[in-house]
């Protein structure tokens, strides 16, 4: 009787074999070694779980009150051997867990560098690539609600599809625009965090040509639901077709087209793009796409000198989009800090050139033509902090003076 | 003084206007309705019947800790039901959003109704359950006649309720949010979520974590200070062990949650850059704060279930507790080991090999205490005469669910594992396995155990049982197949779908989620018929299970009072050990006894604390100014009040004990 009822529950384990555990079968290197440790990890767990359910079920079964022939000893409360068997048992257990653990954790972990065409070649693989370009370098920006993917050693960018070949090395650097999401894709190396203004990096092959899902795993806004795109690993005469057809079919991606193209939209269909504008990638991570903006890495560089001083407040424009909406209740407008300099201007910008590069087509998001909030900084005491004044630098021609309302410049000591 | 009538208008409204009011949502009308019906129903009646004078005068100003305790668990209850009605929506909406169907929830409301799911369970339906379990409980099993600070737990109630009532008002008024239940930046900024919804959550949580974070110190004080004499802290029952230790998260916790949330309201209201995008603000330190507190918070949450349990298994096996010392230490050991481990709530963030390892290494470490409890539950069944009660029917249920979602969670523990299943729904399934399958299971096998002390009839065990079986195959159909989504590589918080074979399991899943209504339903019926059936189900021994510690030595419901004499204490199971030494009732010699008086002040105080953040939600500065100054004037009134306390006449207390010898007699 016993054994027809757990006949019934078979169609139960059709089901799953229905279904595609994607996570457990996996199809790149780094997934399946971690879908290995899943495993041996739970075999490991049901060495202590499976005696502890079936010892429940069955004491709770023979010890039932009606079952008077049953041992009762309502006295008893300790057993030093028992005692040492329940916290042995499961620290050994935990010890082997844990040594996995840390190896795993080591081996897989997304910031480690692997390198598929050395493998092959110490397997004696004659066709393993050599030259530098044996990685496949992916720039991922995830953006509201969709993913662009920027192939720097190709020119080429991709809006919700990704292709890569099977068997190289993929080395994405990804960061956000506006909020955090995760890029995952389970079939190939699971996921790590986008965060904007934050580069994360993952290492990954894969093993197996197909069409696998990659989607956002963290949830970002409305549009999170349509965050998903393809991903196709190709055989590598494949991929480079992919390549060209992306290359023909694709407009230009500029840092204006940047800018249109990270405003909020849901479900995009998937596109590419035949050209990137250099640097767009870095732009995004330091969130300073938009014109006259400074980077963070910039403002990093010159906090770590002692920064720049009171009058650094001032040098600051009204924020548009952080960047649709303005500030909460009290305080200040959302602002941002402008840069000092920019490509047309390397010696500085200037109030006006700063509002020049606002308004110019370029800069469509950003309020046309506003005024920089105080001049830009002058530039002596700015030169104290980026190293030591050379008097040979062209004198303040290329900057107004400090008009009268401006703050002094700090009279700070030099770090240097 | 204003320009023109809008700059009037703004000055009253602030931001509130007319669009805040969800019209044009049939869904939320509908609720609306249905809400205000009830309420006009149960208000009515409560006039009808003059139980307004009742209710004021013996449960809303009441200080003794067992009405308080109730009033946490009628909270816990009906929050119960609004967090539920969240989770059925989730559930119909997964199912039906398949082959090119959006379901029925657009964005902007499915959004609001998961972020409001998790913040309700676990704000509002966990932790007062908890919150309500520790108080009737822990002052009658260390025999103490209330808390330390009785006004200061009435005042918790009620800051509590309000945070609970400042959530529910953006199901009508406004919107909820947005973000998820933890209400990760940046997404949480005002930059991109401009609308109140994240100022419900940051106000609504704020106001409740105060309440929690005072229980929580009345509570430490209490079992420090008031224990009976002879109860040495190696004799304490275990639920009071686990409460202690709990109190002592929340003490050490909350702070955290209470100041990682001013940073954000900073950042949304005044425009500093802690954790926005630009200016060197840095999403990921509250990522890191809100974790610091989230993590020792569930194991606030599943501590006192823990000790529910341990109580359960000795009484229904009619044995002592196996191994209470290494129970004890298991429990401390939690405790500390909680505040080691919440970096695994993110392993995906990168933060590098050897950080993630230390984590996920720390979080195995847990298990081990928590299996040798599992052990110690085990060996107390291990030649016992077990009662198949309510409360032991769930410790099984308890014991079995929870070891799964324990295997669970340690796999979620290996890194690697981590990133590939982190955010999906297997970890979906894991954290329900072990709230519902822990926290939840524990809190009915709680009710069920100590209803009859509270009230003095036991719950019908015929709707008790059909409760139990709803819910417990109701949870394994509704989260079973989220594990094997979650091997799926499907995520969670997705609000449509486009792959055909997800179907069937979504489908398995809402079933599951109509049986633990069904369970829900019979819970609700359970106490229902439990009333009308009072006298039939009626205790008047005080000790119906025939239990071991000191709670079941008094009169159930016991006298406000709680113990006409304080209990000396010889030995753990204090009351076990009385009766084995043939105790004998004391019926005379009583001496007046010194009680504290109710007081308003505690809902007063709840009450401007919703108008202050109804004030701050909606920018309507007057009102929020009148509430924060309101709030403290009353406060500060308070300490001026001098009369606290009135002195129980010995001749009332002899008439109560006399009144229990009497029914003590007559079951005799």
């Amino acid at each position: 009787m016993k054994r027809i009822r757990i006949l019934a529950l078979l169609p139960l384990f059709a089901l799953l074999g229905g279904c595609n555990l994607v996570v457990l079968d996996p199809a790149g290197t780094v997934a399946s070694r971690q879908s290995d440790l899943l495993i041996e990890s739970t075999g490991l767990m049901l060495l202590i779980i499976v005696p502890v359910i079936a010892l429940t079920l069955f004491f709770a079964w023979h010890y039932r009150a009606s079952n008077t022939k049953a041992t009762y000893a309502p006295e008893w409360d300790h057993s030093t051997q028992l005692e040492l068997v329940i916290w042995g048992a499961p620290l050994l257990i935990i010890i082997c867990l844990g040594a996995m653990t840390w190896m795993g954790t080591h081996l897989l972990d997304p910031f480690r560098p692997i390198d598929a065409a050395a493998t092959q070649r110490a397997n004696g693989d004659a066709n393993a690539p050599a030259d530098a370009n044996a990685h496949l370098e992916v720039d991922v920006v995830a953006l509201d609600w969709k993913w662009l993917f920027i192939y720097p050693q190709y020119g080429v960018a991709t809006l919700n599809q990704l292709a890569a070949p099977a068997n190289r090395t993929i080395d994405f650097h990804i960061t956000s625009s506006s909020v955090m999401n995760s890029f995952s894709i389970p079939a190939l190396a699971g996921q790590i965090y986008a965060m904007p203004g934050m580069e994360t990096t993952l290492y990954a092959v894969m093993n197996r040509t197909g069409t696998y899902d990659g989607f956002s795993a963290n949830y970002s806004g409305a549009g999170f639901s349509g965050m998903h795109f393809p991903f196709e690993s190709l055989a590598s005469g494949d991929f480079d077709k992919w390549i060209a057809k992306a290359k023909a079919d694709g407009g230009a991606l500029s840092r204006s087209d940047y800018l249109q193209l990270e405003k909020p939209s849901e479900n995009e269909p998937a596109r590419s793009y035949a050209s990137v504008e250099t640097g767009l990638f870095n732009a995004i991570l330091n969130e300073c796409v938009e014109p006259g903006k400074m980077c963070l890495n910039e403002m990093a560089a010159i906090d770590e000198r002692g920064g720049l001083g009171l009058a650094g407040i001032n040098n600051v424009f009204p924020l548009e989009y952080d960047k649709e909406a303005r500030r909460g209740a009290f305080g200040p407008d959302a602002s941002y800090v402008a840069s000092l300099c920019d490509p047309k201007h390397p010696m500085g910008m200037t109030a006006a050139a700063a509002g020049a590069a606002q308004a110019s087509p370029a800069a469509p998001s950003l309020a046309n033509g506003a005024p920089l909030r105080g001049a830009a900084l002058p530039r002596p005491p700015f030169a104290t902090f980026l190293g030591p004044p050379t008097p040979e630098r062209p004198t303040s021609t290329s900057l107004p003076a400090p008009e009268p309302q401006t703050p002094a410049p700090p009279s700070r000591p030099s770090n240097t | 003084m204003f320009e023109n009538h809008a700059a009037l208008l703004k000055f009253i409204f602030g931001r509130l206007t007319l669009d805040a009011f969800p019209i044009h949502e049939p869904i939320l009308v509908g609720t609306f309705i249905v809400v205000a019906t009830g309420g006009a129903l149960v208000l009515g009646a409560l006039t009808y019947f003059r139980l307004w004078g009742y209710l004021w005068s013996e449960w809303f100003t009441s200080i003794d800790h067992k009405r308080i305790g109730v009033m946490y668990m009628v909270l816990g209850v009906i929050m119960l039901l609004r967090g539920f009605a969240d989770a059925a929506m989730m559930r119909a909406q997964q199912a039906f959003a398949f082959n090119g169907s959006e379901g029925f929830l657009p964005a902007h409301h499915y959004d609001q109704v998961f972020t409001a799911h998790g913040v309700i369970m676990i704000f509002f339906v966990a932790m007062p359950m908890i919150v309500g379990l520790i108080n009737i409980v822990v002052p009658l099993q260390i025999g103490a006649r209330d808390v330390s600070f009785p006004f200061l737990n009435n005042f918790s109630f009620w800051m509590t309720a309000a945070g609970g009532i400042i959530v529910m008002i953006s199901l009508f008024v406004g919107v909820f949010a947005r973000t998820g239940w933890l209400a990760y930046p940046p997404l949480s900024e005002y930059a991109y979520s401009p609308d109140v919804g994240v100022d419900y959550y940051i106000w609504g949580l704020q106001v409740a974590g105060l309440g929690t974070l005072l229980s929580g110190v009345n509570f430490v004080c209490t079992i420090v200070k008031l224990r009976a004499p002879g109860m040495t802290i190696m004799k304490m029952p275990i639920f009071t062990w686990t409460a202690l230790c709990t109190n002592i998260l929340i003490v050490a916790a909350f702070p955290v949650l209470t100041a990682v949330l001013a940073l954000l309201t900073l950042d949304r209201y005044v425009g500093t850059d802690f954790f926005t995008n630009d200016f060197g603000g840095n999403p990921m330190m509250y990522v890191n704060l809100i974790w610091i507190w989230g993590h020792p918070e569930v194991y606030i949450l599943i501590l006192p279930a823990f000790g529910v349990f341990s109580e359960v298994t000795a009484t229904f096996c009619g044995k002592r507790l196996f191994g209470y010392t290494s129970m004890v230490y298991a429990t401390v050991v939690i405790t500390i080991l909680s505040y080691l481990v919440w970096l695994h709530h993110f392993f995906t963030m990168g933060s590098g090999a050897s950080v993630n390892s230390f984590f996920g290494i720390t979080t195995m470490i847990i298990s081990i205490p928590t299996g040798a409890k599992m052990f110690n539950w085990l060996f107390t069944m291990y030649r016992g005469r077990i009662r198949y009660e309510l409360p032991m029917l769930w410790t099984i249920a308890f014991m079995i669910t929870f070891v799964i979602g324990g295997m669970t969670g340690v796999l979620l523990a290996v890194p690697p594992a981590d990133f590939e299943l982190h955010n999906s729904l297997f970890l979906i399934a894991h954290f329900h396995n072990v709230i519902i399958g822990g926290v939840l299971f524990g809190m009915f096998a709680g009710i069920n155990y100590w209803f009859p002390k509270a009230f003095g009839f036991k719950l019908d065990p015929f709707w008790g049982k059909l409760s139990f079986w709803f819910w417990v195959i109701g949870f394994y159909l509704a989260f079973m197949p989220l594990y094997v989504l979650g091997l799926m590589g499907v995520t969670r918080r997705l609000r449509v779908f486009d792959i055909p074979s997800l179907h069937i399991w979504f489908i398995i899943a809402a079933f599951g989620a109509l049986l633990i209504a069904a369970g829900i339903g019979c819970f609700l019926v359970q106490i229902g018929v439990s009333v009308l059936k009072r006298k039939e189900l009626a205790d008047t021994t005080g000790d119906p299970w025939n239990s071991r510690t000191l709670e079941w030595s008094t009169s159930s419901p016991p006298p406000a009072y709680n113990f006409a004499f304080t209990p000396i204490v010889y030995s753990m199971d204090a009351w076990w050990d009385m009766k084995e030494r043939g105790y004998h009732r004391p019926l005379a010699g009583f001496k007046p006894i010194a009680m504290p008086k109710n007081t308003p002040t505690g809902i007063i105080l709840g009450a401007l604390s919703i108008a202050f953040s109804f004030g701050m939600i909606w920018y309507i500065w007057w009102l929020a100014a009148l509430g924060f100054v309101g709030a403290l004037a009353v406060g500060i009134a308070h300490t001026f009040n001098y009369n606290r306390e009135y002195d129980l006449s010995a001749d009332a207390i002899a008439g109560a004990e006399d009144e229990r010898t009497r029914l003590l007699t007559a079951q005799a």
